[in-house]
């Protein structure tokens, strides 16, 4: 399965997703450019965590016009498998592609550290190697991470079992203890905590690569 | 030309006979551009002319060393092909006057004095100095700085990509008008894409890259050569706005554009920007070079030329290419958006020629510009110091309180509050990030290997006495490093002193420099580099003397060996003995400063040998895989190291019973050095491997769940639940920042 990681000019977890993903996970991974209108012969796109443009204005506000997010729009669009890391999780929220937005953690500070992840459902092709309750340890390292939206649509989220993880011990504030949410053709995922952080037993745990297997998985299955 | 008044001359902090010298060196009187340009150029912070002399002394060559002081960092040889380029640096005065701008441009210097080499940055440390969070007068104003310069240290390595792994953080009354940023960058590069700053090959063009040049920062190099007084305050403009996204920017294009083969040189813009950049590019190089400030890209319309060479604009690069090849530099630069402008080229005739609006406005030998500047012998007397030789009587009446007190004072306390702000995981390296092992462990993805950082400053002994407080400072380093099992390779040293035109602080960096050099020498970690920030004094109030040591060592990559006991029933080994302390000893202690609040006599006594021999003797234990953890002994002495160790994720302690005629209080909280704690499940092997060296290796006690208990000939000194003291431990820094 070939992955495409997506580069912003201030994507900065690029290469760790790149690295977890032929390393540890034993897959094939390329990077797309900012401005690629096409995304070539990828199976499943990896947006990874970072500063995609500086982020000065809101996380994501300027990647959402990228070129390469209306390539990975249609790409979504046609089924096709997206990972949102932390930054992009912000830019898939900023570009429509998740409901939601992510502000500043409640407690006005940026905060790296791991966290407990409770998988809320594995009705997933992000989660179908887990079990439902399965707690994962994986770090968070983000300044804008708590997740907030209106009551209805949080409703609507929790009623189509579009919510895939929560926090254990809510580090940022998130409504509902949100870490990560599915689009509706559950085909997006967005989530703040860096499973690539979490991919090789060597750094402390080796949980995130259930979503990565997972995505193997499914994309075999398909 | 225009004369100019000796106000002038004086305003640019430049002496007669400097001045003299420079019209010696230009057969001429300066123009107002080229008096700006020798006034940084020749400023302490640039030129060293108070510390050169004694800088020499240091140990600067090594099995490891590929390059040594000179360059815009050290490089070490760590294997396989690759090199390691680290350096430290302070932004003490800018961190001062606007903490986090001040912070986050000091991040951002450093970074680039890495990448310039051609090394991608890996991590980052910080040593930082404040006032006390509780001073009566100053408190308010050292919770805002420290609040400040965490955030900025924050913002530009986040946001950069380098994961901040470490570092130290101490709380004095002298540094409440005068805080330290000293900032610890290491980088990796392939040993044979090493980039130097050096102008070579006339005709070719120089290229300047990067952001566009504004009014910001200018004189910010002299600045931080003087004293502060109230009127620094308004010297706010002279700090520097950092932007990490366009840094992170400049790396990835740099690195990219050595990759074509059409870079001779290259070196950042820091301190005194352009000009810094341009004369000492030609004087490595032994070249001219000639600018056309036309060229310049600049943010601000009407910029003289003087400000042009003076500005001290972030997140800037000037490079030499080959001739005919700038197309392949631009073509980089153009992807990742940035600019890149051929402003010169590189002449044979040996001078900084600088052109604006058709004239020639400043016309200087390039090599004496950079190498000339005056070197002072300057007088040095005894050391400053106040405090009394003698003890103070002192007896403990609760020794568990006493230690609780030490886990909740500032110098000890969890730096948690600070470390989770940063993200100290990026690129996926950190082995052993902050408050993990003794040291900070990377790995290197390229080569399989790994790298351990320490940092490490200890101004209270250093004040006591400079020459052994030095020593035992980078006896420390070298001893964290040695507990995870690193060799040391290589060391970088920032000094922070007070006013060298006062002979008894001009006496404290001496002496400071010399035992540093004796103890560098004797553990075989030469100096590849490194920084001195002088005149940290404020309205007349020096710090204290306050030199930080950062060292690199090698080890082998896997899992790394932690501080934090990691079952019960482990058998607790004290390398290196008990220790010996007297009344006079204990003075610099934290417990003398935290409990009693009190400084006095001598810091503690360092046997260099026996140090060396523990070192050898702990690195072989860690490395052998018979440390399930490893800790050593230093800031509130045994006591405060067994609580520390007990700190892990499972909260596991020890009931530890002691043989000792110690007094109470000396017996469980003097800092004597050469010892480090281990658990283990075979106590046989480590004895055996302690005896091998000559080492004592005590056991002392066993791990247990959730307690710990210390006891003296059956007598019970200290009794408490684990959570209770961890409570203490990280709770502390966050409500003295709450109040």
């Amino acid at each position: 399965m070939k992955f495409g990681v997506v580069v912003f000019p201030g994507s900065n977890c690029d290469h760790d997703a790149w690295y977890a993903i032929r390393e540890n996970l034993g897959e094939q991974a390329e990077f797309i450019w900012h401005d690629s209108t096409r995304l070539g012969d990828v199976d499943a796109v990896v947006l990874p965590g970072g500063f995609s443009y500086g982020d000065y204005l809101r996380c994501g506000a300027i990647a959402k016009f990228s070129p390469v997010m209306q390539a990975v729009k249609r790409f979504a669009a046609d089924g096709g498998l997206v990972l949102g890391i932390c930054n992009g999780f912000q830019i898939l929220v900023e570009a429509g592609l998740l409901p939601g937005a992510l502000v500043r953690n409640a407690a006005l500070q940026f905060v790296c550290r791991e966290v407990r992840l409770r998988t809320e459902t594995t009705n997933t092709p992000f989660t179908a190697a887990a079990s439902v309750g399965q707690v994962l340890r994986v770090p968070i390292a983000h300044g804008e991470g708590c997740y907030v939206a209106d009551a209805r649509t949080l409703d609507e989220l929790e009623g189509e079992d579009r919510v895939v993880f929560r926090y254990v011990d809510n580090p940022n504030g998130s409504a509902r203890d949100i870490a990560g949410v599915l689009n509706p053709a559950r085909n997006v995922m967005g989530m703040m905590p860096h499973p690539e952080r979490a991919s090789d037993p060597l750094m402390g745990s080796s949980d995130g690569l259930l979503i990565f297997r997972s995505m193997v998985s499914a994309f075999a299955h398909a | 030309m225009t004369t100019l008044s000796p106000e002038l001359i004086a305003s640019h902090q430049l002496t007669e006979p400097e001045y003299n010298k420079i019209v010696e060196i230009l057969g001429r009187e300066p123009s107002y551009t080229e008096l700006g340009i020798f006034s940084v150029m020749w400023s302490e912070h640039c030129s060293y002319k108070s510390s050169r002399l004694h800088l020499k002394k240091l140990p600067t060559r090594g099995r490891y060393v590929v390059q040594g002081p000179g360059e815009n960092a050290g490089i070490v040889e760590i294997g396989g092909g690759y090199v390691a380029a680290f350096k430290i640096e302070s932004h003490n005065h800018p961190s001062f006057i606007e903490p986090f701008q001040g912070a986050a441009t000091g991040v951002g210097g450093i970074l680039r004095d890495i990448f310039t080499m051609g090394a991608r940055p890996i991590a980052v440390m910080d040593a930082l100095r404040f006032g006390p969070l509780d001073d009566a007068a100053n408190g308010a104003r050292n919770r805002r700085i420290l609040e400040g310069v965490v955030s900025g240290i924050a913002h530009y390595g986040n946001c950069f990509g380098v994961p901040t792994v470490g570092g130290e953080c101490v709380f004095e009354a002298c540094y409440n008008g005068n805080p330290l940023v000293n900032v610890f960058a290491l980088g990796v590069a392939k040993g044979d894409e090493i980039f130097y700053a050096k102008a070579a090959g006339v005709g070719n063009p120089v290229i300047y890259v990067g952001a566009k040049t504004g009014r910001d920062g200018i004189h910010g190099a002299s600045m931080a050569s003087a004293e502060f007084t109230e009127e620094s305050k308004q010297k706010r403009p002279n700090v520097q706005v950092g932007d990490p996204f366009l840094e992170k920017l400049l790396l990835e294009a740099c690195l990219e554009a050595m990759q074509t083969g059409a870079i001779v040189g290259i070196q950042d813009m820091g301190a005194a920007g352009l000009t810094c950049s341009t004369c000492e590019m030609g004087s490595r190089g032994g070249t001219g070079i000639e600018i056309e400030l036309d060229r310049v890209p600049q943010r601000e319309t009407g910029m003289t030329a003087y400000e042009i060479m003076l500005s001290e604009s972030q997140e800037r690069m000037l490079l030499v290419a080959e001739k005919g090849r700038e197309e392949e530099v631009f073509r980089v630069f153009r992807k990742w958006g940035l600019d890149a402008v051929t402003v010169g080229q590189v002449t044979g005739d040996g001078l900084l020629r600088v052109r604006h609006h058709g004239e020639i406005v400043a016309e200087i030998p390039n090599q004496p510009l950079a190498d000339s500047a005056p070197l002072y012998d300057r007088p040095h007397t005894q050391p400053l110091r106040s405090a009394p030789m003698r003890a103070p009587a002192f007896s403990s009446r609760d020794l568990t309180r006493d230690l609780e007190r030490l886990l909740g004072s500032s110098d000890i306390c969890s730096k948690r509050w600070i470390w989770q702000q940063y993200d100290y995981q990026v690129r996926t390296n950190t082995l052993a990030g902050p408050a993990a092992a003794d040291a900070a462990i990377l790995r290197v993805k390229e080569t399989g290997a790994a790298l351990a950082m320490a940092l490490d400053g200890n101004a209270r002994y250093c004040y006591l006495e400079p020459r052994e407080g030095t020593k035992l400072l980078v006896a420390e380093c070298c001893r964290n490093l040695a507990v995870v099992g690193a060799d040391p390779v290589g060391a970088t040293n920032n000094l922070n002193f007070g006013n060298p035109e006062r002979p008894e602080i001009m006496a404290q960096l001496v002496e400071s420099i010399e035992g540093m050099a004796d103890a560098c020498r004797f553990f075989e970690v030469p100096i590849t580099g490194g920084n001195v920030s002088l005149y940290n004094e404020t309205l007349g109030e020096g710090i204290w003397p306050t030199p930080v040591v950062g060292v690199v060592g090698l080890l082998k990559g896997g899992p790394p060996v932690g501080m934090h006991f990691p079952r019960a029933g482990l058998a607790v080994m004290l390398i290196g003995g008990l220790g010996k302390c007297d009344a006079v000893h204990f003075g610099g202690t934290q417990y003398a400063k935290a409990v009693l609040g009190e400084l006095w006599g001598l810091p503690p006594e360092l046997d260099l040998d026996h140090e060396k021999r523990v070192q050898t003797c702990v690195r072989e234990i860690t490395q052998t895989g018979v440390a399930e953890s490893a800790h050593d002994i230093s800031d509130g002495g045994l006591a405060v190291a067994l609580a520390e160790c007990s700190f892990g994720a499972p909260g596991i302690g020890a009931v530890i019973d002691f043989d000792s005629g110690m007094p109470p209080e000396l017996l469980l909280f003097h800092e004597g050095p050469s010892r480090v704690l281990v658990a283990t499940a075979e106590p046989e092997k480590v004895q055996e491997i302690a005896a091998g060296h000559g080492v004592e290796a005590l056991r002392i006690g066993t791990t247990a769940e959730g307690q710990l208990t210390i006891r003296n000939r059956g007598t019970a000194l200290i009794r408490a639940e684990v959570e209770a003291l961890r409570k203490i431990f990280e709770g502390a820094l966050e409500n003295k920042l709450r109040d």
